[in-house]
C-alpha cells in the first residue's frame, strides 16, 4: 500500500511540472485583473484629460504631471491640510488604541474580579454590535459637549476603548505569555500595574503593532465619522478632500481627481510594504477583517 | 523512598493548606485586585457606559419620538416604526438594495476567497508574492479614493467598456444604469475577497496531510477529497467568514455614497440602508425616525447572525467529532 501511494506521488511530480505552469499561470493572470484598476488609476493620474478615457494603455503616451498640481490645490483648501488633519485623528487613534485596549486586555487576562464574566461577555457584544446603533445618540452627546467640528469625537472613542476587537486581540496574545513570568514578577515584589509595564507590554508587541497598523488604516480610511462630525473645510480629513474635490469639478478634471484618489492611498501602501508580515498574520489568527 | 516522598507530599498538603486562606486575602496572581483591576478597566468602563451602552439605550427611546437635534424630543410611540413599514417605500427600496447586495456579494466573495486560498495552498513558489496581491485591495477597498476609482472604471467611457468595445459590444453606462448600478458595488464588494481569503489560507493549513493521503488510499479522487475532506474540515472557518461577512456587508456605506454622489442614486437605485439612514438623520434631521432604522438594522443583523448560530450544527464540523 505504501509502495503504491509513493508511486502516485512520483508520478505526481513528474506530471508536475504541467500543472504547475498552468496553475502559476493562472495566479499571475488572476493577479494582474485584480490590481489592474490601482496600475490605471496610477497611469491615469499622469494622463491628460483627453487621454484617460481614450488611451488604454497603462503607459501614457504623454505624461502630464500638472494633474497632482491642479489636484493639490483643486479644492477650496490644498490636500496639505487635508493630509495634516487625516494624520493627526488617524495618530492619535493609534496611541488611544494601543493604551486603551492593552490596559484593558490585561485586566481581562490575567487580574481576578467581580463581574468577570459577566463584563467580559459585554464585550465580546460591544464588537458585533453595528456602528449606527449608537451613531445618533453619539452624536446628540458630542454636540452638547460642544466638540462637533473638533478631532475630539474622532479620537476620545479611542482612549475609551470602544474598538473592542483589538481588546479581544490582545487577550488572546496574553493567554499565550506564561504565567510563570508575572508569577516571578510578583515573588520580586512587582504588582499588576509594574507586571503590566514591564513584563506584559514589552511582550505583547506583536500584538501592540497589530493594533496600530489597523487603527492607522481603519482611521485613515473612515468617511462616515469625518463625515458627520467635521463640518468646516479647515478640519476636513483626506476622504472628505476627495469628496469635496469630486463635487466641486465637473467631468472636465479627471486628471486632477485621480491623481488625488493615488496620492491619499500612498500611506496606506507603505504601511502594507512595511507590515505586510504583521497585517496576513493578523488576520489569519484572528479573523480581523482588512 | 516512599516514605520520604509521602513525606513530601504531606508536606506540600499542610503547607499548602495552612497557606491557603492566607493566599486568598492576598498574595498570589490568583488573588482578586477589584481595585487595580477596575483601574485597568476604567477607560473601557467609562466608554461602555457614556459611548455603547448610554447610547443604545437612548437610541432606543429616541426612536419612540420625533427629535431634530434643537428642540427636546417629542413622544410618538410605535408611530415611526409603523411609518417606516407602512408608508414609506424608500426604505422599503433601501431594504430590497441592502438584501441584495449582502446575498448577492457575500456568498461570491467567500467563493473567490476559498476557490483561490485552495488554489494558493499547494506549496507553490511564491505563495507570498501572491497571498499580498490578492489580499492588497481589501486592504484599500474601503477607502474613497478606491470608489472613485471603480466610478471610473465603470464609467460609460470607462476601461469596462473599453475592452467590451473591443469585442463589438456597447456597454452600458454603468453607474448611472438602474439595472447595472448595485451590481457594480457588488463587485466592488467581491474585489475584495482577500481577507476572508487569507483566514482560509490559515484554515487550510490546519488540515493534516494524512487525512489526504488516507482518502487517496481509499481511491478519492480531487473532487471527492474537496467535498469529503477540505470542506467538511474548513467548516469552521467558512462560518466565522460567513457571520464576519454578513456583519460587515449590512454596514457598507463610503462606496455607496460615493459612487452614488452621496444619493444613493439613480433613481435610489443604490439606496444602502446605512445611506438613507444618514440622509434621515444628518440631512433630514429626522433623528427619531433614524434611530428607529438603527434599532430595525440592528435586530437584523442580530437576527442573521442568531440563525447562522442555530443553523450551524446542521452543517458545521467541530474537530473533535471527527
Amino acid at each position: 500500500m505504501t509502495i503504491a501511494v509513493a508511486d502516485a506521488r512520483d508520478k505526481k511530480k513528474r506530471a508536475f511540472n504541467w500543472r504547475s505552469v498552468a496553475v502559476h499561470g493562472c495566479l499571475i493572470f488572476g493577479a494582474l485583473l485584480m490590481i489592474y484598476p490601482l496600475l490605471w488609476l496610477a497611469s491615469s493620474s499622469l494622463k491628460p484629460a483627453n487621454l484617460i478615457f481614450s488611451d488604454l494603455s497603462l503607459w501614457p503616451s504623454k505624461i502630464r504631471l500638472q494633474n497632482y498640481v491642479d489636484g493639490w490645490r483643486g479644492a477650496a483648501l490644498p490636500f496639505s491640510t487635508f493630509f495634516m488633519n487625516s494624520f493627526i485623528v488617524s495618530g492619535l487613534a493609534v496611541v488611544g488604541n494601543v493604551l486603551a485596549c492593552s490596559m484593558v486586555a490585561y485586566a481581562f487576562a490575567r487580574l481576578n474580579f467581580i463581574f468577570k464574566k459577566t463584563l467580559f461577555a459585554v464585550m465580546m457584544l460591544t464588537i458585533m454590535l453595528p456602528l449606527h446603533a449608537t451613531l445618533i445618540p453619539q452624536y446628540a452627546l458630542f454636540h452638547k459637549l460642544g466638540w462637533v467640528n473638533t478631532f475630539l469625537p474622532l479620537t476620545v472613542p479611542k482612549f475609551l476603548a470602544v474598538d473592542a476587537f483589538f481588546i479581544f486581540l490582545m487577550i488572546q496574545f496574553i493567554r499565550g505569555i506564561p504565567r510563570e513570568l508575572d508569577e516571578a514578577a510578583t515573588i520580586d515584589g512587582a504588582g499588576p500595574i509594574r507586571i503590566y509595564w514591564s513584563i506584559i507590554l514589552p511582550l505583547l508587541t506583536p500584538a501592540l503593532v497589530t493594533t496600530a497598523v489597523f487603527s492607522f488604516i481603519w482611521t485613515y480610511e473612515d468617511f462616515l465619522s469625518p463625515l458627520v462630525y467635521l463640518t468646516s473645510m479647515d478640519r476636513y480629513t483626506v476622504p472628505q478632500g476627495l469628496s469635496l474635490l469630486m463635487s466641486s469639478k465637473g467631468a472636465s478634471s479627471w486628471g486632477p481627481l485621480l491623481a488625488m484618489s493615488l496620492l491619499s492611498l500612498v500611506p496606506l501602501f507603505v504601511v502594507f510594504f512595511i507590515f505586510q508580515r504583521r497585517l496576513i498574520e493578523g488576520i489569519a489568527t484572528s479573523g480581523l477583517k482588512g | 523512598m516512599s516514605t520520604t516522598v509521602s513525606e513530601a507530599t504531606s508536606l506540600e498538603a499542610t503547607a499548602s493548606s495552612e497557606a491557603r486562606p492566607r493566599r486568598r486575602k492576598a498574595v498570589g496572581i490568583n488573588a482578586r485586585h477589584n481595585g487595580v483591576a477596575f483601574l485597568f478597566l476604567s477607560p473601557w468602563l467609562i466608554g461602555l457606559m457614556f459611548l455603547t451602552l448610554g447610547p443604545i439605550l437612548a437610541s432606543f427611546y429616541l426612536s419612540l419620538t420625533s427629535y431634530d437635534m434643537f428642540t427636546p424630543p417629542q413622544w410618538l410611540g410605535l408611530d415611526n416604526y409603523v411609518k417606516m413599514f407602512t408608508e414609506d417605500g424608500r426604505y422599503y427600496q433601501s431594504l430590497r438594495v441592502t438584501f441584495t447586495y449582502v446575498f448577492l456579494s457575500v456568498p461570491l466573495k467567500l467563493a473567490f476567497a476559498l476557490g483561490i486560498a485552495m488554489l494558493l495552498n499547494r506549496g507553490l513558489k511564491g505563495l507570498g508574492f501572491y497571498r499580498s496581491v490578492y489580499y492588497l485591495p481589501s486592504l484599500l477597498g474601503g477607502s474613497v479614493a478606491v470608489a472613485i476609482m471603480w466610478r471610473q472604471v465603470f464609467a460609460y467611457d470607462g476601461i469596462i467598456n473599453q475592452v467590451l468595445l473591443k469585442f463589438g459590444i456597447d456597454g452600458p453606462s454603468w453607474i448611472t444604469s438602474t439595472d447595472y448600478a448595485l451590481y457594480t458595488l457588488v463587485a466592488l464588494a467581491v474585489w475584495q475577497f482577500g481577507s476572508p481569503m487569507v483566514i482560509f489560507l490559515a484554515g487550510l493549513k490546519q488540515i493534516p496531510q494524512d487525512i489526504y493521503d488516507a482518502a487517496e488510499v481509499d481511491g478519492a479522487g480531487p473532487v471527492r477529497k474537496f467535498f469529503s475532506v477540505t470542506l467538511p474540515l474548513l467548516t469552521p472557518i467558512i462560518f466565522f467568514n460567513f457571520v464576519m461577512q454578513i456583519i460587515g456587508a449590512f454596514q457598507a456605506f463610503t462606496p455607496a455614497y460615493i459612487i452614488s454622489g452621496g444619493k444613493g442614486g439613480p433613481a435610489d437605485a443604490t439606496l444602502f440602508y446605512t445611506l438613507y439612514l444618514y440622509e434621515q438623520a444628518f440631512t433630514n434631521f429626522q433623528m427619531g425616525y433614524a434611530s428607529a432604522m438603527a434599532w430595525v438594522l440592528v435586530a437584523i443583523i442580530g437576527l442573521a447572525t442568531v440563525i447562522s448560530f442555530k443553523s450551524a450544527r446542521y452543517w458545521v464540523h467541530y474537530g473533535d467529532e471527527r
